[in-house]
């Protein structure tokens, strides 16, 4: 529940399929804080790169600390999570994600539903697109006595995935993780079982592109940054695959159908966006602390994210990838490599260019993350290649992931006002 | 200190200082070869040389450069190597180079790679992926095809092709000048006061710039001066092992306070490429197998590779006690991943191993010098204090 400006409460809007997400979760939390009981075995890993239907091909329930550290950040607890293991000595420049899920497990590590979380039955290492993870689940690794298996996903450096790269993920594939399942879960690795999954995550992937895609529409009927997050949770977490994201995303699509043919513009907590005033792309995470106090920083001016990118990091789909039950191993290779913080600058620049023009953005928008290096570093570059390729506007600003000291809401709204006042200035100048 | 040595040493310094990257403009005026930047940590060296190809190692700008626009480029809470790089690819002290490589360290340098190719399109830039898998079927395999096609690329660029006599031959000068590096850390670990780490470190610096003929001879050189110095005298210092300097590196100065703050510093991770290859690599047999072999099987431990089956921290432990260390400052670049995110795993294998530790952060163009010289000095009291009353 929320206030209105009275302070009276006033009920948070939701969409139908953000319920049957939060359901979803909800079940899956329950599954992990009861798998000692069931029998169920974990891996711990991450979102980039993850992998999701060789996991659930051995029957392995994924659990991802990126996911449980905001989440940790959206229901306040991030910030003493975060004291905890800066009081352990771990550097205030550092990576606050990493800080937040150490000071969660060192709190006791109660997940985002109340319950317990399983320590890990094994920790797999997918090193995509951020050299964070490699030192993480080190750390992670001091902490528990469980295996690690290493999977090494080398970064298109030059703008492109080679055969000898795929070949070398395939080979550890083979080598290390899929011998490090099997030991771990005790079951034999099952093609024909991870073909299936992957089937169904091409089914899914095809509707969640189609959704994400509909914000070309004018006005658009999703939010694809706030509210592109809420849609990518089941693909970028624990359900690819599933039937439930199957179903979730049939659903999704249903709805946002609906909400294009009667041409209604996003739902926010606050309600919905009726007047569509800017269309904007985003590059980089949100703040996770003030999550919807920045939402609404964007949804009182009537600005609508079209495009991001951070709805990309676990996957880009809407290139024409999609996990292939035909080149099972191949396919997830290609995956991984192809997440979108493992795409160099050029290719950063070169999609954010595109999503300008082929979502009549009015401008790019950075919220540049003191935490995340893999994404801000080089964005000042980013910002001024979009910005010479589109002449479009771009905007800046600075926040953290799961930090709130790095949250300054007055800075940040001001640097927003600011911005759209900038298009507005631009449009009329065009317009005369 | 005799002539000979002090001439020798304001060579290294005004290589040191040398922005503009005289000594590689002149190699090639000599040459007509082509000149390969790279950033830290390491890129085999012997690669590049073996097709002629002079391997120019870049750590920043150091101290004195003013930077001017590489400030627009990168955030106030990303470290600064990366400004300062780019500056002086701006301002056109790397215009000699014919390209960059970029290993892979951390996401800044990874990133960087990408602005240089946005930034200088006309100029080769490759971000070097070097395998944290250390199979050689999986992991080796993947290193030598990655080595492979940057020798093919230098051969398009105008190097002669690769030919494993000249890797050989290559092979072999670069054992020679990392064996003369290690028998200078030896001597410092034998007898600090005869090696003071400001100067080694000015010797190794030059050796980032000179051919590596060059470099063994300054080697050779330095060795013998100083073993012959018998002005050299020891000192009541405290020996320490200096840890996550590896990258961004420190002002000159910064050393020179350590050294002055009472300290011997024993053991560092200063212009670790020189030393990432524990020992020499085989002559026989396929020499770019021997190459690969060496990475994957003899390199040193570092926080930008993956411990796998290893022990955290146990390599540290153990250079401490090869060192004779008494002490260990953990002197990281500010913001600098790889190494403080490393550096909570290695205070605990330090502690659980009862050595003393201090730390603090720096930047390259650190100019204040005072509070570390504090920190320092009462590090090495503290050492000497406590190594007496036990």
């Amino acid at each position: 529940m929320k206030t209105d400006a009275d302070g009276a409460t006033v009920a948070v809007q939701k969409d139908e399929s953000q319920l049957r997400q939060k359901r979803m979760i909800a079940e899956h939390f329950t599954r992990l804080a009861n798998s000692r009981q069931t029998g169920e075995k974990n891996t711990y890993t991450f979102v980039p790169g993850n992998l999701t239907e060789l996991l659930r091909s051995f029957d392995l329930l994924p659990v991802l600390p990126e996911i449980n550290a905001l989440q940790s950040g959206m229901r306040g607890k991030s910030k003493d999570y975060i004291a905890v293991a800066e009081k352990l000595g771990h550097s205030e420049d550092v990576c606050t994600y990493v800080k937040c899920d150490l000071g969660m497990m060192k709190s006791g590590n109660i997940g985002p539903t109340g319950e317990k979380m399983p320590d890990p039955d094994l920790l797999l290492l997918s090193y995509t697109g951020c050299f964070t993870f490699l030192k993480w689940f080190e750390i992670l690794q001091q902490e528990y006595d469980c295996p690690v298996a290493m999977l090494h996903v080398p970064y298109q450096g030059d703008g492109e995935i080679t055969e000898q790269m795929r070949d070398y993920v395939v080979d550890q594939l083979k080598t290390k993780v899929i011998p490090q399942l099997e030991k771990v879960s005790g079951k034999a690795y099952d093609e024909d079982r991870l073909k299936e999954l992957l089937a169904q995550s091409a089914q899914a992937e095809d509707d969640l592109v189609w959704v994400l895609e509909s914000a070309k529409q004018k006005p658009s009927p999703i939010d694809a940054y706030f509210g592109g997050i809420y849609y990518l949770g089941p693909i970028f977490s624990a359900f690819r695959g599933t039937d439930d994201a199957v179903a979730y995303y049939k659903a999704l699509r249903a709805e946002v159908t609906q909400r294009l043919s009667q041409g209604l513009g996003p739902i926010t907590p606050e309600g919905e966006i009726e007047s569509e005033r800017f269309r904007v792309v985003v590059e980089g995470p949100p703040n996770w602390t003030h999550f919807r106090e920045f939402w609404k920083m964007f949804a009182d001016e009537g600005a609508v994210v079209v495009a991001s990118t951070y709805t990309k990091v676990g996957g880009v789909y809407d290139n024409g990838f999609r996990h292939d039950p035909s080149r099972p191993l191949e396919s997830l290779a290609e995956y991984c490599m192809g997440c979108y913080t493992n795409l160099n600058l050029p290719s950063r620049v070169d999609m954010l260019s595109r999503y300008m023009t082929e979502y009549q953005a009015d401008g790019l928008l950075i919220n540049s993350i003191k935490s995340c290096n893999s994404f801000s570093a080089g964005q000042l570059m980013i910002l001024r290649e979009v910005e010479n390729r589109t002449g479009k506007p771009g905007g800046f600003i600075e926040s953290d992931l799961v930090d709130p000291r790095y949250f300054s809401a007055a800075n940040i709204k001001n640097r927003l006002e600011s911005y759209f006042q900038m298009i507005e200035q631009k449009r009329s100048g065009a317009a005369s | 200190m005799t002539a000979d040595l002090q001439a020798l040493l304001q060579g290294a310094e005004s290589i040191y200082r040398d922005r503009e990257l005289e000594t590689v403009q002149r190699w090639k005026k000599e040459t007509g070869g082509l000149a390969i930047g790279y950033m830290p940590i390491y890129v085999p060296c012997e690669l590049f040389h073996a097709q002629g190809v002079l391997p120019v190692g870049i750590v920043g700008g150091g101290e004195d450069l003013e930077i001017i626009r590489g400030d627009a480029y990168y955030q106030s809470y990303i470290c600064h190597i990366p400004r300062s790089t780019i500056e002086m690819g701006l301002n056109g002290s790397l215009d000699c180079l014919d390209g960059m490589l970029f290993p892979a360290i951390c996401d800044v340098i990874r990133n960087l790679s990408g602005m240089w190719k946005l930034q200088f399109p006309d100029k080769y830039s490759h971000y070097f992926d070097v395998p944290q898998n250390f199979d050689p079927e999986v992991g080796g395999r993947f290193y030598r095809h990655e080595m492979e096609e940057i020798a093919r690329e230098m051969t398009r660029r105008g190097a002669r092709e690769l030919d494993p006599e000249a890797l050989r031959a290559s092979i072999q000068l670069y054992n020679e000048s990392r064996r003369l590096v290690r028998e200078l850390y030896t001597m410092r670990i034998d007898t600090p006061w005869k090696v003071p780490t400001a100067e080694l470190y000015l010797v190794l610096r030059a050796g980032l710039v000179l051919p590596v003929e060059q470099f063994s001879t300054m080697l050779r050189d330095y060795r013998d001066a100083v073993s012959a110095d018998a002005s050299r005298k020891p000192m009541d210092q405290a020996r320490v092992l200096l840890t996550g300097s590896f990258c961004e590196q420190p002002p000159l100065g910064l050393i020179k306070t350590l050294e002055r703050s009472g300290c011997y510093i024993v053991e560092d991770d200063f212009v670790q490429v020189h030393r990432w290859l524990k020992n020499d690599i085989p002559i026989e047999g396929d020499p770019m197998q021997n190459l690969v072999q060496s990475f994957l099987t003899d390199s040193i431990d570092s926080p930008t590779r993956y411990i796998d089956d290893g022990v955290k921290g146990q390599a540290l432990v153990e250079r401490v006690h090869e060192s004779k260390a008494e002490g260990v400052l953990f002197c990281a670049p500010s913001f600098c991943d790889p190494a403080l995110l490393d550096q909570p795993m290695a205070t605990k294998a330090i502690e659980a191993a009862g050595i003393a530790w201090t730390a603090f952060k720096y930047s390259e163009n650190t100019g204040q010098f005072q509070v570390i010289r504090e920190q320092a000095g009462t590090f090495a009291d503290s050492i000497k204090l406590w190594s007496e009353a036990s």
